[in-house]
């Protein structure tokens, strides 16, 4: 698997696949499981990304996901991006299909 | 076509009961990720980027109507519209949902369909050539002695836990359209001086990280000793395979550290033993009863030539340039081998929707004695069509955007799907695909091209069989971008190839560009007749290489 996450990043955000449908998710403020990147916690620094992946792994995260991990994003405007090619594939859908993923329906 | 017998609508049957309860249990909790992943592996579930996906076996991408009508009923009612024809010659759903998969597998196991084989570290579904019986000069149907394998393999209890996966591929006839020698083992059916049926085979081949071609390590096993003969390998392999390290766990890397002498020796002092006890000496009456399965369809005594495939031919010249790419002689008088491009200019290298997998089964179910068939190419075949019939073929596969005549052209490439759907990859394939395609769309610049294939790969991992493209390319990740790798001179069949890198990898905007250079490098170099092949096997990387990075 691709290296998710440069070490030494600033931002980073949590996310998962869904158990039901490996639908992708990410972990927001309430420590819920949200199918929008644009609703994702961003931790800025080691320790707050060490602390994020920590609330998305209680004793029973196998329930609601699979492989919680953490990837690097950064700041532009006043939001957040995925650094990665292969996180903004996640956050969108496949390239190819943009009728697919969650891209479809932002555009729907 | 074979038919199940009662075991294997038991064995199916139970195994789909067997993993509903654990999907059932994984979701109430009772079972972990860690302890359901091996099981979901073991029926075909991956999880992808943005979905499951299930991968389904189709056994030596053969096909019936029937069976090609449920994929596409899976592919309305369970996904999105389509589904991925791979080049192990199954089919790939991009976004089942977990808890819908064992009522999907239910109606799969109906038409006597299913996803064991298909994934895990076992003996994987057995692929065979995509002409077998109707290709002139083959020695006897691949698919008999696939088959056997496959009931042989199934669920086989020495070989439910191998160090790695394993492929077997087959090949009835001396010019491989099933890339034997790029497998884990290959067999080319062959004749012996009495004239009896044997195999010659070849362990070793594979691609991935460490690309190998095959040993030969039999020139001729008899018919009824081979699987004894596999199952000879198998052992060495699962006693002696690599378990400490998942790259180096193939048997190609066993038969290369071991030397192919010893390998050789190992293997045929089991082989002594397994073929002594005459424990797996398949029965004849076995042997024939699964023969029946395959006997040749009820083929009609017709002249050579049709009167109206040539005149249709004549009047459309759409129709006539579809014919030279795509339909190839059979073995019968009046009848053709009709290749099925899922290479559309700009689309999905081996997408197919729905409808257009309805439409397949139906001319299949009216034209082709029922049969279709799979390419590791990702195309499909109607292997049996009547000369007379071909013209209203191609009207269909015109009106569902299924007659691109571009088989074995430029435009043809096989593409894994990458980055756009694959957890592993590490760059887009696909996108190249289409861009390549949509560069060299003019058909005639593709036929004055001539056979030229590319294979591309999103990573290492070489799902693409970029190793043994004319042209291949790999995708790489470089700090979270995609770059491309190009290599050139391989080929996958009975000349197999590894191909050799150029050089410095391209960029995603540079990559097509690169492409076309040595594209026009060939074809200012070439003489009279060479294939892009020929060219470069004798002129070499060095041409290429200047013109790939002229300052």
């Amino acid at each position: 698997m691709a290296q998710h996450a440069a070490k030494g990043a600033r931002f980073q955000a949590v996310t998962a696949n869904r158990l039901s449908d490996g639908e992708v998710v990410y972990l927001n403020a309430e420590n819920g499981w949200v199918e929008d990147f644009a609703a994702a916690e961003i931790a800025d620094g080691a320790e707050a990304a060490d602390a994020l992946l920590a609330r998305a792994m209680p004793d029973d995260f196998e329930l609601a996901v699979l492989e919680p991990y953490l990837f690097e994003v950064f700041a532009e405007g006043a939001g957040y991006k995925p650094a990665s090619v292969r996180e903004t594939i996640r956050a969108a859908g496949p390239t190819v299909r943009l009728d697919l993923g969650k891209q479809a329906d932002a555009g729907a | 076509m074979y038919r199940y017998d009662e075991f294997d609508h038991q064995l199916v049957a139970e195994r789909v009961a067997q993993f509903r309860g654990q999907v059932a249990r994984r979701v109430s909790g009772e079972l972990s990720e860690d302890a359901f992943k091996p099981l979901r592996l073991m029926n075909g579930v991956y999880l992808q980027l943005h979905a499951y996906m299930l991968r389904v076996a189709i056994p030596y991408g053969t096909l019936s109507s029937k069976q090609m009508k449920m994929l596409a009923h899976i592919a309305r009612k369970y996904d999105r519209g389509y589904g991925h024809f791979t080049t192990r010659q199954n089919i790939q759903y991009n976004w089942p949902a977990l808890d819908q998969i064992p009522d999907l597998l239910d109606e799969l196991a109906s038409v006597e369909m299913h996803a064991i084989q298909t994934s895990g570290n076992c003996i994987r579904n057995v692929t065979a050539d995509q002409y077998a019986a109707a290709i002139e000069g083959e020695v006897e149907d691949p698919r008999i002695i696939s088959e056997i394998i496959r009931q042989w393999s199934t669920f086989h209890p020495e070989f439910t836990y191998l160090p790695r996966k394993f492929k077997i591929a087959v090949t009835g006839h001396e010019n491989d359209r099933a890339a034997i020698k790029l497998h884990d083992i290959g067999l080319v059916v062959k004749n012996n001086a009495a004239g009896d049926i044997g195999y010659e085979v070849h362990v070793g081949g594979g691609q991935g990280r460490t690309p190998f071609i095959a040993k030969k390590m039999a020139d001729f096993v008899p018919k009824e000793s081979l699987l004894a003969y596999l199952e000879a390998v198998m052992r060495v392999y699962n006693m002696l395979g690599r378990r400490d390290n998942s790259y180096k766990a193939r048997i190609k890397i066993l038969v290369h550290e071991t030397g192919e002498a010893e390998m050789r020796r190992m293997i045929e002092e089991e082989f002594a033993k397994i073929d002594a006890s005459k424990m797996l000496a398949v029965p004849q009456e076995e042997i024939d009863r699964i023969s029946a399965y395959f006997a040749p369809p009820a083929f009609e005594t017709l002249p050579a030539e049709s009167e109206i495939f040539d005149a249709a031919q004549a009047e459309d010249a759409d129709f006539a340039r579809w014919v030279r790419a795509n339909v190839v002689t059979h073995k019968q008088a009046g009848y053709g081998i009709v290749n099925i491009s899922l290479k559309p200019i700009g689309g999905v290298p081996g997408d197919a929707t729905d409808e257009q997998m309805d439409a397949v089964a139906e001319l299949a179910a009216q034209y082709s004695f029922d049969e279709v068939r799979v390419t590791h190419e990702q195309n499909l075949v109607l292997p049996h069509v009547k000369l007379d019939d071909i013209k209203a073929v191609y009207d269909v596969l015109a009106a569902h955007g299924l007659a691109t005549a571009n088989l074995g052209l430029i435009s043809d490439a096989i593409a894994c799907p990458g980055l756009d759907y694959c957890n592993l990859a590490n760059a887009r394939s696909i996108p190249l695909a289409q861009e390549i395609s949509e560069r060299f769309a003019d058909l005639d610049r593709q036929y004055e091209i001539g056979e030229l294939k590319i294979k591309i790969s999103g990573c290492i991992n070489a799902c693409g069989h970029h190793h043994v493209g004319h042209i291949g390319i790999l995708g790489v990740d470089k700090k979270g971008t995609e770059f491309y790798q190009i290599s050139l001179g391989g080929a996958a069949d009975e000349n197999a190839a590894i191909g050799q890198i150029t050089g410095r990898a391209f960029t995603e905007e540079t990559i097509v560009d690169a492409i076309e250079t040595v594209v026009t490098t060939y074809t200012d170099e070439r003489q009279d007749g060479e294939r892009f092949i020929d060219t470069f096997n004798r002129i070499g990387m060095q041409p290429f290489k200047e013109r790939l990075y002229a300052e």
